[in-house]
């Protein structure tokens, strides 16, 4: 009796994990993309609208630009959506690529708490700006993730002149994590860090931060589309990736990326040629 | 800051009008945490009763491997199963990256060593305080762990609470190998790992309680079945 009861349990366990789809379904094609596209909620928005019309169900991996890249070059994707132009195009070159797009473009931002200890917020160079915080040794929060907005962040500190990362631990701390995770920890303490401006804008926990510096040219953040090389990737699927990769750069994907808007404000300008 | 009143709403506005994602995603989680407890179970339990029943050279140095690998951390094993299973791994072909059944496989090889390890312990204790009778009741290898298993089967159930909760928890492996995808691969775990990184912490927090709540609601059935049986 009660080995009985246990064994209808156990069945019942049992039909319950293993109805429905283990699998992905086929008609489907793999992104690798970018954070900030994916917590901005663009692809909430342009997804559905590219599903209703092509019927193809579009699966988005958001991690860091570095590890799409990567992921990508294992072939784990159909179609590389990031922001970092040299990397994309290294990607391509190795043959792991077939075109790489220009798609849209927004801008970095710097943000910082308000008392702004580096006292940076009338500044409209992004490079003084930088040098006002190392000089004042204030605390600058870095990616450090071989992102996007990381290998932007370097070339700026490049330009400078000064290596932050001689200073990592000190006054320059590197987290190694996502956008949202890395403003999670300047908020936290009280530090400046560059993001893109569509996850700040997005981004619930600001405290008392605020956008210090923007409108610098040297802040354009290109994001890029790519379709996977189906000649070093046999299993991609290139057909309907190559369709997402057309709409998106064609007029309607263009058009409603310049639709979307979160808080009054439009996140992303389509620049696809 | 965050308030715990702005928490509690979030919570309260969750359970009140729980949305079809979140129904989803709760399910999915039930779903891989359980089927990979299941399958953990069935190959730790008996392994750990033979483990504890046979001797053989070596004997100790496994017995100190299947404890170390309880320590495994997630992330690790999410990046090994992740090369084994991407297109370009040696088990690509099988298409699993990104699926539940790639998350499944994952936690189940997170949970099986704690399984393996626990029962190992425990079968052994009574397998040295009941050698004796036992042995006229158990003919076979097979019959012995049967009977061992049977005789232990409500401690073994807290056992597989712990795999369970090891499994529901964690987010290091999962995020790697399915890959947090909308309505495929999210999870509760995953799901607040999002959330946190767009910073709605109150949202994110009322979605870990409702995980605890699942996670409680899990071991209440697994106590009162006890309680009714035991």
């Amino acid at each position: 009796m009660k080995k009985l009861a246990l064994t209808t349990l156990l069945t019942a366990i049992i039909a319950f994990t293993t109805t429905a789809g283990a699998f992905a379904k086929n008609n489907s094609i793999l992104v690798q993309s970018t954070t900030s596209t994916a917590n901005s909620g663009l692809y909430d928005y342009l997804l559905p609208l590219f599903e209703s019309e092509t019927g193809i169900k579009v699966n988005v991996v958001a991690v860091g630009t570095g590890q799409a890249i990567r992921n990508a070059s294992n072939c784990d994707a159909d179609v590389l959506l990031v922001h970092a132009r040299d990397a994309e195009e290294k990607f391509v070159t190795d043959g792991y690529g077939t075109q790489r797009h220009d798609l849209m473009y927004n801008d970095f931002v710097i943000i910082g708490p308000a008392q702004d200890k580096a006292n940076i917020r009338e500044l409209s160079n992004v490079i003084d700006a930088l040098h006002e915080i190392a000089d004042k040794n204030a605390v600058f929060v870095s990616r450090g993730d071989n992102s996007g907005t990381h290998k932007t962040e370097l070339k700026l500190w490049k330009e400078t002149g000064i290596d932050p990362t001689i200073d990592s631990g000190k006054w320059y701390r590197e987290t190694g994590s996502g956008m949202g995770a890395t403003l999670n920890i300047a908020v936290g303490m009280g530090a400046y860090t560059m993001t893109d401006r569509a996850t700040w804008i997005n981004f619930k926990n600001r405290g008392d931060h605020k956008v210090l510096v923007q409108g610098d040219e040297r802040l354009f953040n290109q994001y890029g589309v790519t379709l996977i090389n189906g000649d070093k990737c046999q299993s991609a699927n290139v057909t309907q990736g190559k369709l997402f990769v057309e709409w998106l750069i064609g007029d309607k994907g263009q058009s409603e990326i310049a639709n979307y808007r979160l808080n009054d404000q439009q996140l992303f300008h389509p620049n696809a040629r | 800051m965050i308030s715990f009143s702005e928490i509690f709403s979030e919570f309260t506005a969750l359970l009140a009008g729980p949305d079809p994602d979140l129904l989803e995603i709760v399910f999915l989680s039930m779903q891989v945490s359980l089927t990979a407890t299941l399958l953990a179970c069935l190959i730790g339990l008996p392994l750990g009763a033979l483990l504890a029943m046979r001797d053989f050279p070596g004997k100790w140095l496994v017995t100190v491997l299947v404890n170390t690998l309880m320590g495994m951390p997630p992330v690790v094993l999410g990046l090994i199963v992740y090369l084994m299973l991407s297109r370009s791994g040696p088990m690509g072909f099988l298409q699993l990256l990104y699926t539940p059944a790639a998350m499944i496989i994952a936690q189940t090889a997170l949970v099986l060593p704690i399984v393996t390890a626990l029962t190992r312990q425990l079968i052994e204790d009574s397998w040295k305080d009941y050698r004796e009778p036992l042995q006229s009741l158990c003919v076979s290898p097979w019959g012995c762990v049967q009977t061992l298993l049977w005789d232990n089967r409500f401690s073994l159930m807290t056992i597989s609470l712990a795999g369970f909760s090891r499994a529901i928890s964690e987010v290091g492996a999962v995020i790697i190998v399915g890959g947090n995808i909308d309505h495929l691969t999210r999870v509760m775990t995953t799901a607040i790992a999002l959330e946190t990184s767009k910073g709605d912490l109150a949202l994110a927090l009322a979605l870990g309680f409702i995980l605890l709540v699942i996670a409680l609601l899990v071991n209440a059935t697994v106590y009162s079945t006890r309680m009714r049986f035991a």
